[in-house]
């Protein structure tokens, strides 16, 4: 693999920081090299707070990447900010219970992810994010699963009633991430 | 030591304390108070000095105290306050007193921003306070670099009896990268300390750690120990790394910290398009790397040598005091928090070295004439 | 014939003071101050611990008078340096001493959370109503209507404020401290002094609190007057504004 660039945006708590982390940590299991650089400026209260991964086999030069490879979307705001970004060719994972519309672009995959529902279904809004991180490793493979899964028993493992949710979001996120590359160039609502 | 995954500042708060730095002085300021929290939480578990003091001016000055009992001391801050510690920097410096300071860059001046920034260049270089002296500043352009060159910076300030300032960009404060703390790193030992420190004055002389010397040849004379520590770091102590310079390059790039990395992107992609370019990365930037740089710069195939910092232009007086005329020097920055791009550098590169059209060629020549004809 | 008794000495320069000839203005009290400071270390056995903490006005050359490690502050940092060493090295005594415009002007901030914080350190503060060093100004001290050159026709409080009464302002901290307003204008008052300033010595050597001594002092050559004429200035004019007294115990809790 060469070098993968993935965005992460949403409000502040909707957890995007920590699945950019939750990557950035799987990354390093698995022997590569990683960057995760946050947004901290004044953005971080109320509008949109991201973050960018990059996972590499190389030495990671720009930790700055003005078009990534992909871009994960949790909210209205961002999906306007950062959906024109992405690279040609590249790939859009939007929550699909916030955000109602879809990219006009012909040249990135699209992914709708429901990710506020699943997580409710599975019992806890706190595992949104679980949702879209699982969902944008199951369309890439950037890491392998298992090696996902262990990072989040290792990171989140602490209350056991929310790992479970959150194991329960990520094997259908996941599902869901690799069901809907098998369409690719498509757009594929859940 | 197997890899973590942290922040550079509290990568660079843990790389403190594994060299035995476990007297700490803060005040908050952003982008760099995760150091301050970080060892708020730390130092009782090593049985280090944390405090957290009333202003920047304080900490400087607790830091002049601290570092007169001859053990490990840091700080860190960003952009204003570090401005705040620069009355405490010139004391340091004329006492000859080991610390370490960390200014983890936001954008100036004034208060300005708090997104990365290299402006403070001019300050860590040349002296941020009053009178003849200089910090030996290191600049990291990792979270690894950051962890190994603070780790080393204790022992080479007690080296010279002089402060050393780790100069990062927000960006080094703020990233996560992996890291690995060697097991076996070698800090130096801090006890021969005790021969110059205020330890009581038990079975010797009282000692007086002071920068008055209100006799004018008696502070000359300091002047001249300083500045002769200064000539000495100029031969031991530059660092810098060359990244793809060979006898292809058609441009030398010249940058230093996240920014030279940025560069590196530039460079890597170009070379997928048939451009040659190369980089040169100070990492000491007090001492600059002057020979080494000028070697570089020397060699036939450079044309251009093109500078790109985040700031207005600092560095880059620098390089051209180092290339002195001899090759156009160019500079490219931007400033505020903004961060020049991948695509924005190779942009310049690429105007840089544009072959002239034959069109513009003709209307040169045309220019020329008319200016002849008149 | 006369009975030849051995010799005995009843009086010698304290071993904490050097042979230093000194420096400071006829009928200026910091010789007095600094012997005071001098008696305490020896007697208490805390000079080879010792560490002092010059500060910038007339004292700024203390060290030379003093057998013990000393550091040169700039300006007002002296309890920062304190601070900083003592935090590190509270086995040893550290002590600062300051003017008034060192500790109540440009130091202000550095002395009152210095004492907030509760730091086991002494300062030793002397209150002259002026700057001295630099050739008499006005200092955050000196009294209403007082002349100096920097306010040749008598302090205007309407534009500068009142004096500051530190003692009293350091008082009103909850921290627990000792703090004490002394004079050293008479044989009386020096002796009532020395028990201020070793009392504040003590409470550093035993770990218990902050401790601070307020010595009101004359600046003859400032004040323009003879030394004795100063002490007499000093008695009527800074006693109504500067009362002596202890501010504040650590035993009382605050």
């Amino acid at each position: 693999m060469d070098q993968y660039e993935v965005l992460w945006a949403g409000f502040g708590g909707q957890g995007v920081m920590v699945a950019g982390q939750l990557l950035a940590y799987t990354g390093i299991k698995e022997g590569k090299n990683v960057v995760w650089l946050p947004s901290y400026g004044p953005e971080m209260r109320g509008g949109t707070a991201y973050c960018t991964v990059v996972i590499s086999e190389q030495r990671i030069g720009s930790p700055i990447i003005s078009n990534p490879r992909a871009a994960v979307v949790f909210n209205r705001p961002s999906f306007d900010k950062f959906s024109p970004r992405i690279k040609a060719g590249g790939l859009l994972l939007v929550n699909s219970s916030l955000i109602d519309v879809t990219t006009d672009r012909d040249d990135v995959t699209e992914i709708l992810v429901p990710a506020n529902r699943m997580a409710l279904d599975a019992g806890s809004p706190k595992a949104t994010n679980i949702a879209m991180l699982s969902a944008f490793v199951g369309a890439t493979e950037v890491v392998k699963y298992e090696n996902l899964l262990a990072t989040l028993e290792e990171k989140l493992g602490k209350k056991k009633e929310l790992l479970e949710i959150n194991r329960a979001v990520m094997l259908a996120g996941y599902e869901l991430g690799q069901k809907a590359m098998k369409g690719a160039g498509k757009k594929v609502k859940a | 030591m197997a890899k973590i995954l942290m922040k550079g500042n509290e990568a660079i708060a843990e790389a403190a304390i594994r060299a035995g730095a476990t007297n700490y002085f803060c005040y908050p300021i952003t982008p760099q108070t995760e150091v301050a929290e970080y060892l708020a939480r730390r130092m009782p578990e090593v049985g280090g000095v944390f405090l957290q003091a009333e202003s920047e001016v304080a900490v400087g000055n607790m830091l002049f105290g601290a570092a007169s009992t001859g053990r490990r001391v840091f700080t860190s801050s960003s952009s204003p306050g570090i401005s705040l510690m620069q009355e405490a920097m010139s004391y340091i410096a004329g006492a000859q007193l080991p610390c370490v300071i960390l200014n983890i860059m936001r954008g100036g001046p004034g208060l300005g921003g708090i997104l990365p920034a290299q402006s403070d260049y001019f300050q860590a270089t040349k002296g941020g306070g009053h009178g003849d002296y200089r910090i030996l500043c290191l600049a990291p352009s990792s979270i690894q670099e950051a962890v190994d060159l603070t780790m080393g910076a204790f022992a080479t300030a007690e080296k010279y009896r002089n402060p050393v300032m780790i100069v990062g960009d927000g960006m080094i404060g703020q990233m996560m990268e992996p890291v690995e703390f060697p097991d076996d790193f070698d800090a130096g030992d801090p006890s021969k300390n005790e021969e110059w420190a205020a330890t009581g004055a038990k079975g010797r002389k009282a000692r007086i750690i002071k920068s008055l010397f209100l006799d004018p040849l008696k502070l000359e004379e300091n002047s001249i120990v300083l500045h002769e520590k200064y000539e000495k770091m100029k031969v031991d102590e530059v660092r810098y790394e060359r990244y793809k310079i060979n006898s292809k390059n058609e441009l030398m790039i010249v940058s230093y910290g996240t920014m030279a990395r940025i560069c590196q992107t530039a460079i890597d992609e170009l070379e997928a398009e048939g451009i040659s370019v190369g980089l040169f990365r100070p990492i000491s930037l007090f001492p600059y790397p002057e020979k080494e740089l000028r070697k570089e710069v020397d060699a036939k195939n450079i044309k251009t040598v093109l500078v790109i910092e985040m700031s207005c232009g600092q560095m880059v007086e620098d390089v051209e005091r180092v290339v002195q005329g001899v090759k156009p020097v160019k500079f490219f920055g931007r400033t505020g928090g903004i961060v020049p791009s991948p695509e924005e550098a190779k942009e310049q590169i690429k105007n840089l070295i544009k072959k002239p059209t034959r069109a513009k060629k003709a209307a040169a020549k045309s220019t020329s004439k008319r200016k002849r004809k008149d | 014939m006369h009975t030849v008794q051995a010799e005995k000495t009843i009086f010698q320069r304290p071993e904490s003071l050097t042979e230093t000839v000194t420096h400071y203005c006829p009928g200026c009290t910091h010789g007095i101050i600094h012997r005071l400071v001098a008696e305490s270390l020896d007697e208490l056995g805390l000079r080879e611990r010792a560490v002092g903490v010059a500060p910038v006005g007339c004292s700024v050359l203390i060290y030379n008078y003093f057998n013990c490690d000393f550091l040169e502050a700039p300006h007002g940092r002296a309890p920062a340096l304190a601070t900083g060493f003592k935090r590190i090295r509270n086995d040893m005594i550290v002590f600062t001493y300051q003017g008034d415009g060192d500790l109540a002007s440009i130091g202000m901030g550095e002395i009152v959370h210095a004492a907030n914080r509760g730091e086991k350190i002494t300062v030793v503060f002397v209150n002259n109503a002026i700057y001295g060093m630099t050739g008499g100004q006005m200092a955050p001290t000196t009294l209403a209507g007082q002349v100096t050159t920097t306010c040749p026709h008598g302090r205007d409080t309407q534009q500068t404020g009142q004096p500051i009464r530190m003692s009293e302002l350091l008082a009103t901290l909850a921290t627990p401290s000792y703090i004490e307003r002394v004079s050293v204008h008479s044989p009386m008052h020096i002796i009532r002094a020395k028990k201020a300033v070793r009392k504040a010595f003590e409470y550093q050597k035993a770990g218990t609190c902050f401790s601070l001594v307020e010595v009101l002092s004359t600046c003859p050559t400032n004040w323009g007057m003879t030394p004795t004429d100063a002490t007499k200035w000093l008695e009527k004019n800074l006693f109504a504004y500067y009362p002596l007294g202890c501010y504040k115990k650590p035993e009382e809790v605050g």
